[in-house]
Protein backbone atom coordinates (compact mmCIF):
# COMPACT_ATOMS: atom_id res chain seq x y z
CA UNK A 1 0.00 0.00 0.00
CA UNK A 2 1.55 3.46 -0.88
CA UNK A 3 1.54 6.22 1.57
CA UNK A 4 3.56 9.01 -0.24
CA UNK A 5 5.67 10.74 2.78
CA UNK A 6 4.81 14.47 1.81
CA UNK A 7 1.42 14.14 1.59
CA UNK A 8 -1.35 14.98 4.61
CA UNK A 9 -3.66 12.28 5.34
CA UNK A 10 -7.38 12.72 6.53
CA UNK A 11 -9.38 9.85 8.88
CA UNK A 12 -11.85 9.42 6.03
CA UNK A 13 -9.11 8.35 3.14
CA UNK A 14 -8.25 11.84 1.51
CA UNK A 15 -4.80 13.14 0.66
CA UNK A 16 -3.64 16.28 0.57
CA UNK A 17 -0.56 18.13 -0.92
CA UNK A 18 -0.05 21.60 -0.29
CA UNK A 19 1.13 23.70 -3.19
CA UNK A 20 1.76 27.17 -1.44
CA UNK A 21 -1.89 28.24 -0.56
CA UNK A 22 -3.47 25.65 -2.58
CA UNK A 23 -4.21 22.14 -1.69
CA UNK A 24 -4.49 19.21 -4.18
CA UNK A 25 -7.29 16.55 -2.73
CA UNK A 26 -7.31 12.90 -3.85
CA UNK A 27 -8.46 9.61 -2.25
CA UNK A 28 -5.55 7.23 -0.48
CA UNK A 29 -4.33 3.82 -2.43
CA UNK A 30 -5.98 2.13 0.34
CA UNK A 31 -9.37 3.80 -0.31
CA UNK A 32 -9.37 2.69 -3.58
CA UNK A 33 -8.26 -0.98 -3.05
CA UNK A 34 -11.30 -0.50 -0.59
CA UNK A 35 -13.71 0.60 -3.10
CA UNK A 36 -12.19 -2.14 -5.98
CA UNK A 37 -13.45 -1.23 -9.58
CA UNK A 38 -14.15 2.67 -9.54
CA UNK A 39 -17.02 3.24 -12.67
CA UNK A 40 -18.04 6.62 -12.00
CA UNK A 41 -16.40 9.53 -10.26
CA UNK A 42 -19.03 13.02 -9.81
CA UNK A 43 -17.36 16.19 -8.46
CA UNK A 44 -20.10 17.59 -6.95
CA UNK A 45 -18.35 21.23 -6.64
CA UNK A 46 -17.81 23.32 -9.63
CA UNK A 47 -15.10 25.97 -10.07
CA UNK A 48 -15.46 28.67 -8.27
CA UNK A 49 -17.41 27.51 -5.48
CA UNK A 50 -16.43 28.88 -2.21
CA UNK A 51 -16.89 25.25 0.39
CA UNK A 52 -16.26 24.60 3.92
CA UNK A 53 -14.07 22.30 5.37
CA UNK A 54 -16.50 19.13 5.86
CA UNK A 55 -18.24 19.59 2.64
CA UNK A 56 -19.11 16.88 0.24
CA UNK A 57 -16.97 17.98 -2.60
CA UNK A 58 -17.29 14.57 -4.83
CA UNK A 59 -18.62 10.84 -5.28
CA UNK A 60 -17.00 8.01 -6.50
CA UNK A 61 -18.48 4.85 -6.96
CA UNK A 62 -17.48 2.01 -7.26
CA UNK A 63 -18.89 -1.54 -8.43
CA UNK A 64 -18.93 -2.53 -4.32
CA UNK A 65 -20.41 1.08 -2.75
CA UNK A 66 -20.68 4.53 -3.38
CA UNK A 67 -18.56 7.05 -1.18
CA UNK A 68 -18.25 10.45 -0.38
CA UNK A 69 -15.20 13.20 -0.73
CA UNK A 70 -15.21 15.51 1.77
CA UNK A 71 -12.83 18.43 1.12
CA UNK A 72 -10.18 18.40 4.14
CA UNK A 73 -9.56 22.08 4.00
CA UNK A 74 -11.94 25.24 2.97
CA UNK A 75 -11.40 27.74 0.36
CA UNK A 76 -12.57 28.45 -3.38
CA UNK A 77 -12.29 25.39 -5.68
CA UNK A 78 -9.84 26.51 -8.27
CA UNK A 79 -9.83 23.34 -10.75
CA UNK A 80 -11.52 20.02 -10.73
CA UNK A 81 -10.26 17.04 -12.63
CA UNK A 82 -12.71 16.23 -15.66
CA UNK A 83 -10.68 13.73 -16.85
CA UNK A 84 -12.15 11.63 -14.16
CA UNK A 85 -15.38 11.91 -15.62
CA UNK A 86 -14.66 9.70 -19.12
CA UNK A 87 -11.66 7.62 -17.42
CA UNK A 88 -13.24 6.79 -13.58
CA UNK A 89 -10.41 3.77 -13.45
CA UNK A 90 -7.81 6.50 -13.18
CA UNK A 91 -8.43 6.53 -9.52
CA UNK A 92 -7.87 2.62 -9.21
CA UNK A 93 -4.43 3.07 -11.84
CA UNK A 94 -2.95 5.97 -10.35
CA UNK A 95 -4.71 7.78 -7.10
CA UNK A 96 -2.07 9.90 -5.54
CA UNK A 97 -1.22 11.52 -9.16
CA UNK A 98 -3.64 11.61 -12.49
CA UNK A 99 -6.49 11.00 -9.94
CA UNK A 100 -6.41 14.21 -8.24
CA UNK A 101 -10.07 15.36 -7.89
CA UNK A 102 -10.34 18.68 -6.90
CA UNK A 103 -7.41 21.79 -5.79
CA UNK A 104 -8.91 24.69 -3.49
CA UNK A 105 -7.38 27.80 -2.46
CA UNK A 106 -7.17 27.54 0.73
CA UNK A 107 -9.51 30.06 3.32
CA UNK A 108 -7.46 29.16 6.27
CA UNK A 109 -4.49 26.99 6.20
CA UNK A 110 -4.42 26.54 9.61
CA UNK A 111 -7.70 23.60 9.08
CA UNK A 112 -4.15 21.86 8.14
CA UNK A 113 -2.97 21.71 11.53
CA UNK A 114 -5.47 18.38 12.61
CA UNK A 115 -4.81 16.30 9.30
CA UNK A 116 -2.32 13.19 9.53
CA UNK A 117 1.43 12.93 8.26
CA UNK A 118 2.21 8.88 6.42
CA UNK A 119 3.80 7.97 9.56
CA UNK A 120 0.39 8.66 11.38
CA UNK A 121 -1.74 7.35 8.51
CA UNK A 122 0.12 4.42 8.26
CA UNK A 123 -0.40 3.63 11.50
CA UNK A 124 -4.21 4.49 11.80
CA UNK A 125 -6.54 2.09 13.65
CA UNK A 126 -9.08 0.48 11.45
CA UNK A 127 -12.20 -0.87 12.58
CA UNK A 128 -11.59 -3.49 10.37
CA UNK B 1 -46.66 -14.23 5.58
CA UNK B 2 -48.18 -10.91 7.11
CA UNK B 3 -47.35 -10.09 11.00
CA UNK B 4 -49.29 -7.72 12.41
CA UNK B 5 -48.29 -6.43 15.71
CA UNK B 6 -49.01 -8.51 18.35
CA UNK B 7 -50.52 -6.83 21.80
CA UNK B 8 -47.10 -6.55 23.72
CA UNK B 9 -45.78 -4.18 20.32
CA UNK B 10 -48.84 -2.08 20.66
CA UNK B 11 -48.59 -1.65 24.17
CA UNK B 12 -44.74 -0.97 23.78
CA UNK B 13 -45.27 1.41 21.35
CA UNK B 14 -48.17 3.34 22.97
CA UNK B 15 -46.07 4.04 26.06
CA UNK B 16 -43.17 5.15 23.97
CA UNK B 17 -45.38 7.72 22.76
CA UNK B 18 -47.13 8.50 26.00
CA UNK B 19 -50.66 7.34 25.47
CA UNK B 20 -52.60 4.65 27.52
CA UNK B 21 -54.87 3.16 25.15
CA UNK B 22 -55.52 3.09 21.35
CA UNK B 23 -58.78 4.81 21.84
CA UNK B 24 -57.03 8.19 23.31
CA UNK B 25 -55.38 8.17 19.32
CA UNK B 26 -59.33 9.12 18.46
CA UNK B 27 -60.11 11.65 21.11
CA UNK B 28 -60.00 14.23 18.21
CA UNK B 29 -62.69 12.88 16.21
CA UNK B 30 -66.19 13.79 16.94
CA UNK B 31 -68.10 11.22 18.24
CA UNK B 32 -70.70 10.24 15.58
CA UNK B 33 -67.85 9.61 13.60
CA UNK B 34 -66.42 6.67 15.76
CA UNK B 35 -67.52 3.47 14.92
CA UNK B 36 -70.65 4.44 12.59
CA UNK B 37 -73.19 1.66 12.01
CA UNK B 38 -72.82 0.97 8.02
CA UNK B 39 -76.00 0.12 6.55
CA UNK B 40 -74.90 -2.42 4.91
CA UNK B 41 -76.96 -5.62 2.92
CA UNK B 42 -76.19 -9.19 3.67
CA UNK B 43 -73.70 -11.23 2.02
CA UNK B 44 -75.00 -12.52 -1.96
CA UNK B 45 -73.62 -15.43 -3.81
CA UNK B 46 -70.99 -14.66 -6.57
CA UNK B 47 -73.26 -15.43 -9.21
CA UNK B 48 -75.57 -12.46 -7.81
CA UNK B 49 -72.87 -10.38 -7.31
CA UNK B 50 -71.75 -10.66 -10.82
CA UNK B 51 -75.35 -10.00 -12.10
CA UNK B 52 -75.48 -6.96 -10.04
CA UNK B 53 -71.85 -5.29 -11.00
CA UNK B 54 -72.84 -6.21 -14.79
CA UNK B 55 -76.21 -3.77 -14.22
CA UNK B 56 -74.03 -1.05 -12.80
CA UNK B 57 -71.64 -1.33 -15.12
CA UNK B 58 -74.18 -0.93 -18.11
CA UNK B 59 -75.03 2.69 -17.34
CA UNK B 60 -71.36 2.92 -18.56
CA UNK B 61 -70.87 4.51 -22.41
CA UNK B 62 -68.04 3.71 -23.93
CA UNK B 63 -65.77 5.21 -27.07
CA UNK B 64 -67.00 1.30 -28.57
CA UNK B 65 -71.30 2.76 -28.54
CA UNK B 66 -70.67 5.90 -28.55
CA UNK B 67 -68.94 8.15 -31.86
CA UNK B 68 -66.08 9.70 -29.72
CA UNK B 69 -64.00 12.64 -30.83
CA UNK B 70 -62.50 13.17 -27.09
CA UNK B 71 -58.99 13.07 -26.98
CA UNK B 72 -56.79 15.60 -24.65
CA UNK B 73 -54.26 13.25 -24.09
CA UNK B 74 -55.66 9.66 -23.98
CA UNK B 75 -56.49 8.58 -27.80
CA UNK B 76 -58.72 5.84 -28.79
CA UNK B 77 -56.34 3.69 -30.82
CA UNK B 78 -56.90 0.16 -32.40
CA UNK B 79 -55.13 -2.39 -30.20
CA UNK B 80 -54.27 -5.54 -32.16
CA UNK B 81 -55.71 -8.54 -30.50
CA UNK B 82 -51.73 -10.10 -30.37
CA UNK B 83 -50.66 -6.70 -27.79
CA UNK B 84 -53.11 -8.11 -25.14
CA UNK B 85 -52.65 -12.18 -26.08
CA UNK B 86 -49.11 -11.52 -24.93
CA UNK B 87 -49.65 -9.44 -22.36
CA UNK B 88 -51.62 -12.33 -20.76
CA UNK B 89 -48.54 -15.09 -21.00
CA UNK B 90 -48.34 -15.74 -17.17
CA UNK B 91 -43.94 -15.05 -17.76
CA UNK B 92 -45.22 -11.36 -18.39
CA UNK B 93 -48.14 -11.13 -16.35
CA UNK B 94 -46.69 -12.33 -13.15
CA UNK B 95 -43.01 -11.22 -13.04
CA UNK B 96 -41.83 -9.38 -10.64
CA UNK B 97 -38.85 -6.39 -10.53
CA UNK B 98 -36.03 -7.98 -12.77
CA UNK B 99 -33.45 -7.60 -10.49
CA UNK B 100 -32.13 -11.40 -10.72
CA UNK B 101 -31.01 -11.11 -14.14
CA UNK B 102 -30.53 -15.45 -14.27
CA UNK B 103 -34.30 -15.36 -13.64
CA UNK B 104 -35.55 -12.31 -15.17
CA UNK B 105 -34.27 -12.47 -18.88
CA UNK B 106 -36.98 -12.40 -20.68
CA UNK B 107 -38.62 -9.10 -18.77
CA UNK B 108 -35.13 -7.79 -18.87
CA UNK B 109 -34.66 -8.29 -23.27
CA UNK B 110 -38.57 -6.73 -23.33
CA UNK B 111 -37.16 -3.75 -21.16
CA UNK B 112 -34.08 -3.74 -23.25
CA UNK B 113 -36.31 -4.08 -26.89
CA UNK B 114 -38.86 -1.29 -25.17
CA UNK B 115 -35.80 1.52 -24.54
CA UNK B 116 -34.14 0.53 -28.07
CA UNK B 117 -37.78 1.70 -30.09
CA UNK B 118 -38.24 4.64 -27.65
CA UNK B 119 -34.89 5.63 -28.32
CA UNK B 120 -35.05 5.06 -32.26
CA UNK B 121 -38.83 6.69 -32.25
CA UNK B 122 -37.96 10.17 -30.09
CA UNK B 123 -33.88 9.88 -31.92
CA UNK B 124 -32.12 10.35 -28.34
CA UNK B 125 -29.37 8.26 -27.10
CA UNK B 126 -30.63 6.42 -24.47
CA UNK B 127 -34.46 5.83 -23.26
CA UNK B 128 -35.12 4.45 -19.27
CA UNK B 129 -37.17 1.19 -18.39
CA UNK B 130 -40.20 4.19 -18.24
CA UNK B 131 -41.89 5.57 -15.71
CA UNK B 132 -46.13 5.77 -14.64
CA UNK B 133 -47.79 7.88 -17.03
CA UNK B 134 -46.98 11.06 -19.05
CA UNK B 135 -47.61 13.19 -16.28
CA UNK B 136 -44.77 11.44 -14.10
CA UNK B 137 -42.46 11.51 -17.05
CA UNK B 138 -42.61 15.37 -17.61
CA UNK B 139 -42.03 16.28 -13.37
CA UNK B 140 -38.82 14.26 -13.69
CA UNK B 141 -37.53 15.95 -16.82
CA UNK B 142 -38.13 19.23 -14.22
CA UNK B 143 -36.69 17.43 -11.10
CA UNK B 144 -33.42 16.17 -13.58
CA UNK B 145 -33.28 19.29 -14.82
CA UNK B 146 -32.87 20.85 -11.41
CA UNK B 147 -30.63 18.54 -10.27
CA UNK B 148 -28.78 18.47 -13.01
CA UNK B 149 -27.73 22.36 -11.67
CA UNK B 150 -27.32 21.57 -8.03
CA UNK B 151 -29.96 23.53 -7.37
CA UNK B 152 -28.00 26.52 -8.78
CA UNK B 153 -30.74 27.91 -11.27
CA UNK B 154 -33.81 28.36 -10.29
CA UNK B 155 -36.15 28.41 -12.82
CA UNK B 156 -38.36 26.46 -15.48
CA UNK B 157 -39.85 27.96 -18.78
CA UNK B 158 -43.07 26.07 -19.18
CA UNK B 159 -45.04 26.42 -21.77
CA UNK B 160 -49.26 27.45 -21.20
CA UNK B 161 -49.42 24.46 -23.71
CA UNK B 162 -48.39 21.62 -21.66
CA UNK B 163 -51.19 19.73 -20.90
CA UNK B 164 -52.82 21.21 -17.93
CA UNK B 165 -52.79 17.91 -15.75
CA UNK B 166 -48.89 17.32 -16.45
CA UNK B 167 -48.15 20.77 -15.13
CA UNK B 168 -50.38 20.52 -11.93
CA UNK B 169 -48.31 17.05 -11.94
CA UNK B 170 -44.83 19.54 -11.99
CA UNK B 171 -45.88 22.08 -9.31
CA UNK B 172 -46.95 18.97 -6.66
CA UNK B 173 -43.19 17.60 -7.21
CA UNK B 174 -41.62 20.53 -6.74
CA UNK B 175 -43.62 22.06 -3.94
CA UNK B 176 -41.13 22.71 -1.06
CA UNK B 177 -38.58 23.40 -3.65
CA UNK B 178 -36.94 26.65 -4.17
CA UNK B 179 -38.37 26.69 -7.77
CA UNK B 180 -39.62 29.41 -9.76
CA UNK B 181 -42.35 28.38 -12.81
CA UNK B 182 -42.95 30.54 -15.37
CA UNK B 183 -44.84 30.88 -18.97
CA UNK B 184 -47.98 28.89 -17.77
CA UNK B 185 -49.65 32.77 -17.18
CA UNK B 186 -49.15 33.56 -20.85
CA UNK B 187 -51.68 33.88 -23.66
CA UNK B 188 -52.56 29.92 -24.34
CA UNK B 189 -52.48 31.12 -28.37
CA UNK B 190 -48.48 31.40 -27.62
CA UNK B 191 -46.83 30.26 -29.85
CA UNK B 192 -42.68 28.47 -28.82
CA UNK B 193 -40.86 31.49 -30.08
CA UNK B 194 -43.12 33.48 -27.25
CA UNK B 195 -40.91 31.38 -24.45
CA UNK B 196 -37.67 32.63 -25.51
CA UNK B 197 -38.08 36.14 -23.60
CA UNK B 198 -38.69 34.54 -20.46
CA UNK B 199 -35.52 32.01 -20.88
CA UNK B 200 -32.64 33.52 -18.68
CA UNK B 201 -29.30 32.57 -16.45
CA UNK B 202 -30.81 31.51 -14.05
CA UNK B 203 -33.34 28.93 -16.36
CA UNK B 204 -32.58 25.24 -15.58
CA UNK B 205 -34.88 23.74 -18.55
CA UNK B 206 -37.55 25.09 -21.04
CA UNK B 207 -40.61 22.89 -21.81
CA UNK B 208 -43.16 22.42 -24.39
CA UNK B 209 -44.87 20.00 -25.60
CA UNK B 210 -44.96 19.00 -29.30
CA UNK B 211 -47.61 18.65 -30.51
CA UNK B 212 -49.14 20.79 -27.91
CA UNK B 213 -51.92 20.33 -25.87
CA UNK B 214 -54.11 21.88 -28.59
CA UNK B 215 -52.81 19.38 -31.59
CA UNK B 216 -50.53 22.07 -32.42
CA UNK B 217 -47.29 21.55 -34.61
CA UNK B 218 -44.47 24.14 -34.20
CA UNK B 219 -40.88 24.23 -35.29
CA UNK B 220 -38.66 23.94 -32.37
CA UNK B 221 -35.33 25.14 -33.54
CA UNK B 222 -35.62 28.43 -32.21
CA UNK B 223 -36.44 27.91 -28.56
CA UNK B 224 -34.32 25.04 -28.30
CA UNK B 225 -31.29 27.00 -29.26
CA UNK B 226 -32.48 29.99 -26.95
CA UNK B 227 -32.78 27.38 -24.50
CA UNK B 228 -29.35 26.27 -25.31
CA UNK B 229 -27.71 30.11 -25.01
CA UNK B 230 -28.34 30.01 -21.80
CA UNK B 231 -27.10 26.79 -20.84
CA UNK B 232 -30.68 25.41 -19.85
CA UNK B 233 -31.50 21.75 -20.61
CA UNK B 234 -35.12 22.08 -23.42
CA UNK B 235 -37.12 19.17 -22.72
CA UNK B 236 -40.18 18.22 -25.32
CA UNK B 237 -43.14 16.00 -24.62
CA UNK B 238 -44.00 14.28 -27.87
CA UNK B 239 -47.33 11.81 -28.99
CA UNK B 240 -45.35 8.77 -29.77
CA UNK B 241 -47.97 8.08 -32.64
CA UNK B 242 -46.91 11.61 -34.28
CA UNK B 243 -43.71 10.79 -34.79
CA UNK B 244 -44.66 8.73 -37.79
CA UNK B 245 -44.41 11.34 -39.38
CA UNK B 246 -42.69 14.34 -37.59
CA UNK B 247 -39.70 15.01 -37.47
CA UNK B 248 -38.13 13.82 -33.58
CA UNK B 249 -36.96 16.35 -30.86
CA UNK B 250 -33.50 15.04 -31.44
CA UNK B 251 -33.60 17.36 -33.96
CA UNK B 252 -34.62 20.22 -32.51
CA UNK B 253 -31.42 19.51 -30.08
CA UNK B 254 -33.84 18.00 -27.37
CA UNK B 255 -32.13 17.37 -24.04
CA UNK B 256 -34.73 15.19 -22.59
CA UNK B 257 -37.84 14.09 -24.78
CA UNK B 258 -40.81 12.83 -22.05
CA UNK B 259 -44.18 11.26 -23.66
CA UNK B 260 -47.49 9.75 -22.77
CA UNK B 261 -47.33 6.34 -23.76
CA UNK B 262 -51.09 5.55 -24.07
CA UNK B 263 -51.45 5.34 -28.26
CA UNK B 264 -48.98 3.16 -28.29
CA UNK B 265 -51.34 -0.41 -27.66
CA UNK B 266 -52.68 0.75 -23.91
CA UNK B 267 -56.55 1.23 -23.74
CA UNK B 268 -57.79 4.45 -22.46
CA UNK B 269 -59.28 2.67 -19.20
CA UNK B 270 -60.44 5.66 -17.58
CA UNK B 271 -56.87 7.12 -17.42
CA UNK B 272 -54.62 4.57 -16.35
CA UNK B 273 -52.20 2.42 -15.53
CA UNK B 274 -50.60 4.35 -18.23
CA UNK B 275 -46.81 4.42 -19.98
CA UNK B 276 -44.80 7.51 -19.04
CA UNK B 277 -41.61 7.73 -21.68
CA UNK B 278 -38.38 8.86 -20.83
CA UNK B 279 -35.29 9.69 -23.11
CA UNK B 280 -32.35 11.86 -23.18
CA UNK B 281 -28.84 12.47 -24.52
CA UNK B 282 -25.75 9.85 -23.09
CA UNK B 283 -24.43 13.02 -21.04
CA UNK B 284 -27.24 12.98 -19.15
CA UNK B 285 -27.69 9.11 -18.10
CA UNK B 286 -26.72 9.34 -14.75
CA UNK B 287 -28.98 12.10 -14.03
CA UNK B 288 -31.60 10.36 -15.31
CA UNK B 289 -34.88 8.44 -13.12
CA UNK B 290 -35.81 5.10 -12.85
CA UNK B 291 -33.51 2.30 -14.38
CA UNK B 292 -32.12 1.50 -17.50
CA UNK B 293 -31.83 -2.27 -18.69
CA UNK B 294 -28.68 -3.20 -21.01
CA UNK B 295 -27.15 -6.17 -23.22
CA UNK B 296 -23.77 -8.07 -21.88
CA UNK B 297 -22.62 -11.34 -22.48
CA UNK B 298 -22.63 -14.38 -19.65
CA UNK B 299 -19.65 -15.93 -18.33
CA UNK B 300 -20.10 -18.65 -21.44
CA UNK B 301 -20.23 -15.66 -23.75
CA UNK B 302 -23.61 -15.68 -25.03
CA UNK B 303 -25.73 -12.94 -24.80
CA UNK B 304 -28.03 -11.61 -21.93
CA UNK B 305 -29.89 -8.52 -20.49
CA UNK B 306 -29.07 -6.87 -17.19
CA UNK B 307 -30.12 -3.75 -15.31
CA UNK B 308 -27.05 -1.94 -16.37
CA UNK B 309 -27.94 1.37 -14.21
CA UNK B 310 -30.12 2.62 -12.01
CA UNK B 311 -28.81 5.58 -9.81
CA UNK B 312 -27.23 4.67 -6.94
CA UNK B 313 -29.08 7.20 -4.70
CA UNK B 314 -31.79 4.81 -5.14
CA UNK B 315 -30.24 1.75 -3.33
CA UNK B 316 -26.95 2.95 -1.44
CA UNK B 317 -27.32 6.73 -0.28
CA UNK B 318 -30.96 6.97 -0.16
CA UNK B 319 -30.80 10.65 1.31
CA UNK B 320 -29.08 12.29 -1.48
CA UNK B 321 -31.48 10.67 -4.14
CA UNK B 322 -32.63 13.30 -6.07
CA UNK B 323 -35.73 11.02 -7.28
CA UNK B 324 -37.24 8.42 -5.46
CA UNK B 325 -38.85 6.17 -8.55
CA UNK B 326 -36.70 3.14 -8.91
CA UNK B 327 -39.15 0.93 -11.16
CA UNK B 328 -40.81 1.12 -14.36
CA UNK B 329 -44.19 0.23 -15.68
CA UNK B 330 -43.93 -3.01 -16.61
CA UNK B 331 -46.75 -4.60 -17.96
CA UNK B 332 -47.58 -0.99 -20.42
CA UNK B 333 -44.21 -0.58 -21.40
CA UNK B 334 -44.18 -4.18 -22.75
CA UNK B 335 -47.75 -3.73 -24.52
CA UNK B 336 -46.01 -0.82 -26.28
CA UNK B 337 -43.11 -2.55 -27.44
CA UNK B 338 -45.48 -5.26 -28.81
CA UNK B 339 -47.93 -2.78 -30.34
CA UNK B 340 -44.47 -0.77 -32.04
CA UNK B 341 -43.25 -4.40 -33.03
CA UNK B 342 -46.61 -5.50 -35.10
CA UNK B 343 -46.44 -2.33 -36.73
CA UNK B 344 -43.15 -1.53 -37.73
CA UNK B 345 -41.22 1.17 -38.94
CA UNK B 346 -43.72 1.81 -41.79
CA UNK B 347 -46.77 0.41 -40.27
CA UNK B 348 -46.42 3.23 -37.86
CA UNK B 349 -45.74 5.66 -40.56
CA UNK B 350 -48.80 4.90 -42.19
CA UNK B 351 -51.07 4.94 -38.81
CA UNK B 352 -49.77 8.39 -38.42
CA UNK B 353 -50.75 9.41 -41.49
CA UNK B 354 -53.91 8.07 -41.41
CA UNK B 355 -54.83 10.03 -38.56
CA UNK B 356 -52.98 13.43 -39.55
CA UNK B 357 -55.50 12.81 -42.83
CA UNK B 358 -58.68 11.85 -41.18
CA UNK B 359 -58.81 14.96 -38.88
CA UNK B 360 -57.67 17.24 -41.43
CA UNK B 361 -60.97 16.16 -43.66
CA UNK B 362 -62.91 16.25 -39.97
CA UNK B 363 -61.49 19.98 -39.56
CA UNK B 364 -62.29 21.05 -43.35
CA UNK B 365 -65.75 19.48 -42.75
CA UNK B 366 -66.50 20.80 -39.51
CA UNK B 367 -65.48 24.69 -40.84
CA UNK B 368 -68.30 24.48 -43.65
CA UNK B 369 -70.89 24.59 -40.73
CA UNK B 370 -71.64 28.11 -39.94
CA UNK B 371 -70.39 29.41 -36.52
CA UNK B 372 -67.82 26.58 -36.29
CA UNK B 373 -64.20 27.77 -36.97
CA UNK B 374 -60.45 25.85 -37.41
CA UNK B 375 -57.42 27.98 -37.69
CA UNK B 376 -56.84 27.71 -41.51
CA UNK B 377 -53.07 28.00 -41.21
CA UNK B 378 -51.73 26.27 -38.06
CA UNK B 379 -50.06 23.39 -38.73
CA UNK B 380 -51.49 20.46 -36.44
CA UNK B 381 -51.89 16.45 -36.19
CA UNK B 382 -54.57 14.46 -34.91
CA UNK B 383 -56.44 16.97 -32.98
CA UNK B 384 -57.30 20.51 -33.21
CA UNK B 385 -59.30 23.27 -32.09
CA UNK B 386 -62.72 24.33 -33.27
CA UNK B 387 -64.30 27.71 -32.15
CA UNK B 388 -67.81 27.34 -31.58
CA UNK B 389 -70.78 30.00 -31.68
CA UNK B 390 -71.74 28.97 -28.01
CA UNK B 391 -69.84 27.15 -25.38
CA UNK B 392 -68.02 23.80 -25.86
CA UNK B 393 -69.80 22.48 -22.82
CA UNK B 394 -73.28 23.50 -24.44
CA UNK B 395 -72.54 21.50 -27.84
CA UNK B 396 -71.31 18.40 -25.85
CA UNK B 397 -74.36 18.40 -24.41
CA UNK B 398 -76.36 18.57 -27.71
CA UNK B 399 -73.85 16.00 -28.99
CA UNK B 400 -74.19 13.12 -26.72
CA UNK B 401 -77.81 12.96 -26.75
CA UNK B 402 -76.89 11.97 -30.61
CA UNK B 403 -74.53 9.39 -29.58
CA UNK B 404 -71.66 11.68 -29.82
CA UNK B 405 -69.07 12.21 -27.03
CA UNK B 406 -67.91 15.59 -28.30
CA UNK B 407 -64.28 17.12 -27.72
CA UNK B 408 -62.59 18.25 -24.53
CA UNK B 409 -64.00 21.96 -23.23
CA UNK B 410 -61.16 23.88 -23.33
CA UNK B 411 -62.97 25.77 -21.27
CA UNK B 412 -62.79 23.54 -18.14
CA UNK B 413 -58.43 24.04 -18.25
CA UNK B 414 -58.70 27.21 -20.09
CA UNK B 415 -61.70 30.01 -18.47
CA UNK B 416 -60.96 31.98 -21.54
CA UNK B 417 -61.23 29.20 -24.09
CA UNK B 418 -65.15 28.45 -23.05
CA UNK B 419 -65.74 28.57 -26.83
CA UNK B 420 -63.20 26.27 -28.25
CA UNK B 421 -64.12 22.47 -28.44
CA UNK B 422 -60.64 20.23 -28.78
CA UNK B 423 -61.65 17.18 -31.01
CA UNK B 424 -59.38 14.41 -32.03
CA UNK B 425 -59.49 12.19 -34.84
CA UNK B 426 -58.09 8.66 -34.77
CA UNK B 427 -57.96 6.34 -37.51
CA UNK B 428 -60.60 4.23 -35.79
CA UNK B 429 -62.59 7.52 -36.37
CA UNK B 430 -64.48 6.30 -40.05
CA UNK B 431 -65.31 8.84 -42.69
CA UNK B 432 -69.18 8.57 -42.26
CA UNK B 433 -69.03 9.25 -38.26
CA UNK B 434 -67.07 12.63 -39.08
CA UNK B 435 -69.72 13.50 -41.78
CA UNK B 436 -72.37 12.73 -38.79
CA UNK B 437 -71.08 14.78 -36.37
CA UNK B 438 -71.36 17.62 -39.52
CA UNK B 439 -74.54 16.72 -40.02
CA UNK B 440 -75.39 17.13 -36.53
CA UNK B 441 -73.96 20.38 -35.71
CA UNK B 442 -75.55 21.87 -39.21
CA UNK B 443 -79.26 20.69 -38.40
CA UNK B 444 -78.87 21.81 -34.92
CA UNK B 445 -77.71 25.11 -35.22
CA UNK B 446 -78.80 26.22 -38.74
CA UNK B 447 -79.93 29.83 -39.16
Amino acid sequence: MKIPAELKYTKNDEWIRIEGDIAVIGITDYAQDQLSDIVFVEIVALEGDTLDSGETCAVIESVKAAADVYLPVGGEIIAINEALMDSPELVNEDPFDKAWLIKVKMADPSQLDGLMDADTYKNLERDH
Amino acid sequence: MYTPHTEADREAMLKVIGVKELDDLFQCLPDKGKYPTLDLPDGISEMEILDELSYIASANETPQELISFLGAGAYNHYIPAAVDNILRRGEFLTAYTPYQPEIAQGTLQAIFEYQSLIAALTGMDVANASHYGGGTAVAEAVNMAYHQFRGRKKKIVLSPSVHPHYRGTIHTYMQGIDLEIVGEDLDPEASPDDLIELIDEDTALVLVQYPDFFGRIYDLTKLGEAAHEKKALFSVHINPISLGMLKPPSEYDADIVTGEGQPLGIPMSFGGPYLGLFATKKQYVRKMAGRLAGETVDNKGQRGYVLTLSTREQHIRRENASSNICSNQGLTALASTVYLSLLGKNGLKKLAELNYHKAHYAADKISTVPGFMVNPVQPFFNEFVVHCPLPAAEINEMLIQHDILGGFDLGLDYPGLKHELLVAVTELTSRSEIDHLVSVLEEEYHD
